[in-house]
C-alpha cells in the first residue's frame, strides 16, 4: 500500500487536543506522523490540502442501511458509499432491517457486506428484543461476539419500563449502551408532524413534544436506577436537552444525539405538505432548536447523527399523512452543520469536529474518531469555505428524499480515507 | 369594470383567499339560486365540460351538491368513488392524477381523507381541482355556503359566530374560521378542550370552555357534528355527558340574551350535539344550507372553468369588445 | 396613437321622444296589449324596459309586466372571456306561455347577446310571439337576427364603439359614437 501524505492543510484532532496547520503522513494504513516539511516517503501520493480541514473521519452512530429487505431504497454498499461521501469514514447501521438485526447470523452478514464493499466501516447495532417486538430480549452477548456495538429497537421505543429497565442492567456485563428512540406512542398516535401552529393550520394530527419527552424521563430514570449506559437517539425537544442536562449534573450515564436536520429546520418546512419533511421525531419550534443547538454547544448533546433514513421516491409521493417517515443526511450533514451552526457562530470548527469525531467515537467505544499516531488512518478533507447547492439528482445514496433540495451549503468533502485508502476522492 | 378574480386554477382552501376572492364568489352565488328556483334548472355555461367527482371516503350529501350544481350548469358529470386501502392510497392518488390527465377531463371534485390530498392533486394536474373535503384541512365550499347562509340574515362583518365541537378534527371549522376571519366577523370556538386545536389563540379565534358562554356570546351558531369514535379513541368519556355538557338545546337557548341563528354542516347526531327542536326550529337555517350549497357549488364551478387567456387576447384583437 | 373621436349622437331629449316613439311602435305591433310583457336586457336594457313600461302604460292606460333578464350564463364566449364576467340577477315576473315577450336593449350589434336571450327565454317557457325593440341599431351582424323596433339606426364600423348611457345608472342620458382616429 502507497504511503499518503496530506499536505498544507488545517489538522483538526480534538481527541488528541491538535489544531494546526501541518501535513499527515500515513504509512501502512495507519497515522505515522506530523510535521512541516517532512521528507515525503518513497513512492507516496500526495494530497494537496491547502485551504481545508483534516480531520478524523466523522462517525455516525444512527444511520439506516435497508439493507437486508429494502435494497431497493439503499443498499449497505450505496450506503457506506453515501457516508463516505459525506466524509463519515465509521456509520452505526440500525436494526430495524427485514429481517431485524436480532441475531448473530444478522450482524454477521451487515459485517460481510460492509467488508465486501471495501468503503466506510459499518459497526452493527443489534436489536434490544427479538423482532424488535417490545417482548423477550434478544442475546446480547451472541450480538456483540458477532460484532454488535450497541442495542437499540429503533424506529420504536423499547416497549416497556420493565425492558428498558432489563436491557440498561444486562447490556452492562458487555459494556454497550442501549440506544432509545424516545416515543410514547398513545400520545403519538395518529401524528404525522409537530404539534402546533403549522399543524392545526395544515389539518394533519400532531405529535406533542411531550410524546418524547415523557420516554426520555422514563429512561433517565431507569439508566439513574441501575447504573447502565442510556443513549438517547435524534433529540428534537427544549424539553429533552433540559433532563438531560440536568441528568448530567446528577452524574447519570447518559449520552444524546441530534440531527442536522433537527439543529437546521422548524416545522415550517412542511408548509406546501412537503413529505421530505415529514421524519419522526419531527421537525419542531424555533425555541427547539434554539436549546438543540445550545445544547449541543455546552455538550449537553454529545454529538451529531444523521438518522440517515432513505425512502423510494415514489413512497415519498403521496399525501402527506400516507408517506413514511425520514428523510436521508449522510451527503448533507457536513454542509449544514457549517451553514447552520459554524457560520452561524454556535459552534467553532473544532467544536464541531468533536461532535462528529471523538465524541461518538467514545460514546460507543469505537476506534476511530482520532490521529493520533498509530491509529487507524480513517480521514477526511473538507474545504470549509466550499459553497455548493443540494442536487438530490447526484446523490450516491439511491435514495434522493431530502429536505434540503436546492439549499444552498457550506463546506464539502474533497477526500475520505479509510485504512489509508482514498475512498472518496473529489478533483478540486 | 369590477377586477377579474384571482382564484388561480384551483380552490384548495379558503386561507388561501382574499377577502374579495370570497366575496366575489358569494356575490356570484346569487344568481345562481334563482337558477334552481326555475322549472328548467339548467344553464348552458359549462356545455361540454367534463367534470369528475372523485370521492376516496364515502359521502352522500357533498356528492349530490356538486352533481347537482355540474348537471345544472350542463356540463357532464361522471362519478368514481374509490375506497382505497391505507397502504395504496398514495399510489392511487399519483395514479389517479396522471389518469385524469391523460383523458384531457377539465374539472376535479376530489374528495380524500388525507390533509392536502387537494393540493397533492392541483400540483400534478393542469386540470382546475375543487377540494371537497381534505382529512382535517379543509372544506371550502361548505364554509362559502356557511358565509352566504349567514349573509342571507346579517352582514357578516361584526358578526359573533361560534363554531361548537370537535375542532380540533373538523374540516367545515377551518374553512368557516378563514373566511370568517377574512370577512370580518368575530370567531369563537367552543367544546371540551382535547377537541379543540393547538394554536387557536394564535390565529385570533376566542375559546370558551363552556356552551353557555358561548350562546351568551354569538349571534351564529355553526354546531358541529360529534362522531363516536371520538369517544372510543379516547377524546372524551361519552356522547350521553356531551350532549348533557355541550349539547345545543332548547333550553340553553331560550336563556340567550338574542336570537341566534343555528348552523349545522350536516348529516345531524340529534340528541347529541343538537335538540332536534333546535334543529327544525324557527332559528335553524340548516336546510337553508343545503340549498345554498348548490348555489355556491355553481359559481365556483362557474367562475374556475375554462377562460383561457390567449383566447381572450385573440378575441379582443377581432374587435368582439364588450357589446354584442 | 391616431386620436378618438368623441361625437354625441343623441342627447337626454332626443332619448326621451325616442322612447315614446319606440313605445308608439311596440303597441302598435301588438295585437293584444294585455299579453305584452317587457324583458330588459341587463343592465342597461333593465332601465329602458323602465321608461318603455311606463311610456306604455301612459298611451294604453294598461300596467305593462317587466322583467329583467342577465344572458350571462348564457354567452357563446365565456370560455374565452379572461376573468369570468359577473352574473346579474334575473327575474321574470310572470308565466311566459303564450304572451308576446318584447325583448329591450341599448344596442343591438353581432346579435349574439340576443341569440343568448332568446335561448335562455326558452328555458323559462313558450312565448307566443318574441319581439325585439332597441334604441341603438348599429348594423354589423354575425347573425341572422333583426330588430322588430328600433330607436335609431346609426352607422358604425368595426373600429366604432357606441355608448349608451342611462340616467338611472350613469347619471344622464346620452348616446355616443367614439371612433378610433381614420387610418
Amino acid at each position: 500500500m502507497k504511503p499518503v501524505v496530506i499536505r498544507g492543510g488545517r489538522v483538526i484532532d480534538p481527541a488528541s487536543g491538535r489544531d494546526e496547520r501541518t501535513d499527515l503522513v500515513i504509512e501502512g494504513g495507519t497515522v505515522a506522523g506530523f510535521g512541516r516539511n517532512q521528507g515525503t516517503p518513497e513512492g507516496a501520493e500526495i494530497l494537496d490540502a491547502s485551504g481545508c480541514v483534516v480531520a478524523p473521519g466523522f462517525v455516525d452512530l444512527h444511520v439506516h442501511l435497508r439493507e437486508p429487505g429494502r435494497e431497493d431504497v439503499e443498499t449497505i454498499e450505496t450506503g457506506a458509499r453515501a457516508a463516505v461521501a459525506g466524509g463519515f469514514t465509521s456509520v452505526c447501521a440500525m436494526p430495524n432491517t427485514d429481517p431485524v438485526t436480532d441475531n448473530q447470523a444478522a450482524v454477521g452478514f451487515i459485517i460481510a457486506q460492509a467488508r465486501r464493499a471495501g468503503t466506510a466501516r459499518v459497526y452493527p447495532i443489534g436489536a434490544v428484543s427479538l423482532g424488535s417486538r417490545g417482548e423477550q430480549m434478544s442475546e446480547f452477548g451472541e450480538l456483540v461476539t458477532a460484532g454488535a456495538v450497541a442495542v437499540s429497537d429503533d424506529g420504536k421505543p423499547v416497549a416497556t419500563a420493565h425492558l428498558m429497565r432489563a436491557a440498561l442492567e444486562y447490556a452492562q456485563s458487555f459494556g454497550i449502551p442501549v440506544v432509545d428512540h424516545c416515543e410514547e406512542h398513545t400520545l403519538s398516535r395518529g401524528g404525522a408532524m409537530h404539534e402546533g401552529l403549522t399543524s392545526t393550520r395544515l389539518g394533519v394530527t400532531g405529535i406533542p413534544r411531550s410524546s418524547e419527552d415523557v420516554i426520555v424521563a422514563r429512561d433517565i430514570l431507569l439508566a439513574e436506577l441501575t447504573g447502565g449506559h442510556v443513549h438517547l437517539a435524534h433529540c428534537s425537544t427544549a424539553g429533552a436537552v433540559r433532563m438531560v442536562r440536568e441528568a448530567k449534573a446528577r452524574g447519570v450515564r447518559v449520552t444524546a444525539e441530534v440531527t442536522p436536520h433537527h439543529l437546521a429546520l422548524t416545522d415550517a418546512a412542511c408548509e406546501g405538505y412537503n413529505t421530505n419533511a415529514k421524519m419522526n421525531p419531527p421537525l419542531r419550534e424555533a425555541p427547539d432548536v434554539e436549546a438543540l443547538r445550545a445544547g449541543l454547544a455546552d455538550g449537553t448533546i454529545d454529538c451529531i447523527a444523521t438518522d440517515h433514513a432513505p425512502h423510494h421516491y415514489d413512497a415519498k409521493e403521496a399525501a402527506f399523512d400516507d408517506a413514511p417517515f425520514g428523510v436521508v443526511g449522510l451527503e448533507t450533514a457536513l454542509g449544514v452543520a457549517l451553514a447552520d451552526l459554524v457560520e452561524r457562530g454556535v459552534l467553532d470548527l473544532p467544536a464541531l469536529v468533536d461532535r462528529l469525531t471523538a465524541r461518538p467515537a467514545s460514546i460507543f467505544h469505537l476506534p476511530g474518531g482520532t490521529l493520533r499516531p498509530g491509529a487507524a488512518a480513517d480521514v477526511v478533507v473538507f474545504d470549509p469555505a466550499s459553497r455548493w447547492t443540494v442536487e438530490p439528482a447526484t446523490f450516491f445514496s439511491k435514495s434522493r428524499n431530502t429536505p434540503f433540495a436546492g439549499r444552498a451549503l457550506v463546506g464539502r468533502v474533497r477526500w475520505t480515507l479509510v485504512d489509508g485508502r482514498v475512498v472518496h476522492g473529489r478533483a478540486s | 369594470m369590477s377586477p377579474g378574480p384571482n382564484l388561480g386554477k384551483d380552490l384548495l382552501g379558503l386561507e388561501y383567499l382574499a377577502a374579495g376572492d370570497i366575496r366575489l364568489l358569494l356575490d356570484t352565488a346569487e344568481p345562481f339560486k334563482e337558477v334552481s328556483e326555475r322549472a328548467i334548472k339548467k344553464v348552458p355555461a359549462l356545455r361540454g365540460k367534463t367534470i369528475v367527482n372523485l370521492f376516496f371516503e364515502a359521502s352522500t350529501r357533498t356528492r349530490i351538491s356538486f352533481e347537482f350544481a355540474e348537471k345544472r350548469l350542463s356540463a357532464d358529470t361522471v362519478n368514481v368513488a374509490s375506497v382505497g386501502s391505507s397502504v395504496s392510497k398514495g399510489e392511487t392518488l399519483v395514479d389517479t392524477a396522471k389518469n385524469l390527465e391523460a383523458m384531457r377531463i377539465d374539472m376535479v371534485v376530489i374528495r380524500h381523507p388525507s390533509s392536502g390530498a387537494a393540493r397533492f392533486l392541483a400540483e400534478r394536474i393542469e386540470s382546475n381541482v375543487i377540494n371537497a373535503g381534505d382529512g382535517k384541512h379543509e372544506h371550502p365550499t361548505q364554509g362559502l355556503l356557511d358565509l352566504l347562509t349567514i349573509r342571507d340574515h346579517r352582514p357578516i362583518e361584526g358578526a359573533k359566530v361560534c363554531i361548537v365541537g370537535d375542532v380540533l378534527h373538523s374540516r367545515v371549522a377551518r374553512s368557516n374560521i378563514w373566511g370568517l376571519l377574512k370577512l370580518g366577523a368575530e370567531v369563537a370556538v367552543c367544546g371540551p378542550q382535547s377537541l379543540l386545536p393547538m394554536g387557536i389563540e394564535d390565529i385570533g379565534v376566542r375559546v370558551f370552555r363552556r356552551v353557555e358562554e358561548a350562546i351568551a356570546w354569538a349571534d351564529v351558531l355553526n354546531v358541529l357534528r360529534l362522531q363516536l369514535e371520538r369517544m372510543q379513541s379516547g377524546y372524551i368519556p361519552s356522547l350521553r355527558e356531551y350532549y348533557r355538557v355541550f349539547g345545543v338545546t332548547e333550553e340553553r337557548l331560550a336563556r340567550a340574551p338574542r336570537e341566534l341563528l343555528i348552523l349545522h354542516p350536516g348529516p345531524m347526531n340529534r340528541g347529541v350535539e343538537i335538540d332536534s327542536r333546535v334543529a327544525d326550529g324557527p332559528h335553524s337555517v340548516i336546510l337553508r344550507q343545503v340549498t345554498n350549497g348548490v348555489a355556491v357549488r355553481m359559481a365556483v364551478l362557474y367562475l374556475l372553468a375554462g377562460g383561457r387567456p390567449e383566447l381572450a387576447e385573440a378575441a379582443k384583437g377581432g374587435g368582439a369588445g364588450g357589446e354584442r | 396613437m391616431p386620436p378618438t373621436e368623441r361625437q354625441q349622437l343623441m342627447d337626454a331629449g332626443a332619448i326621451e321622444q325616442t322612447i315614446h316613439a319606440m313605445a308608439r311602435d311596440i303597441l302598435q305591433q301588438t295585437h293584444d296589449p294585455a299579453h305584452l310583457v317587457l324583458v330588459g336586457v341587463q343592465r342597461r336594457g333593465v332601465e329602458l324596459a323602465s321608461r318603455l313600461a311606463r311610456a306604455i302604460a301612459d298611451a294604453s292606460g294598461q300596467a305593462v309586466p317587466q322583467g329583467a333578464l342577465d344572458i350571462t350564463l348564457y354567452r357563446d364566449d365565456l370560455e374565452v372571456v379572461g376573468p369570468k364576467p359577473i352574473v346579474g340577477p334575473t327575474h321574470l315576473p310572470v308565466d311566459l306561455d303564450g304572451r308576446h315577450v318584447w325583448i329591450v336593449d341599448d344596442v343591438l350589434y353581432t346579435g349574439r347577446t340576443i341569440r343568448a336571450a332568446l335561448d335562455e327565454l326558452a328555458d323559462f317557457g313558450r312565448p307566443a310571439r318574441i319581439g325585439l325593440a332597441v334604441l341603438v341599431d348599429r348594423g354589423g351582424r354575425e347573425l341572422p337576427i333583426q330588430a322588430d323596433v328600433v330607436g335609431a339606426p346609426i352607422a358604425a364600423g368595426p373600429r366604432d364603439h357606441v355608448e349608451v348611457l342611462v340616467r338611472e345608472l350613469d347619471g344622464r342620458d346620452a348616446a355616443f359614437l367614439i371612433s378610433e382616429g381614420a387610418t
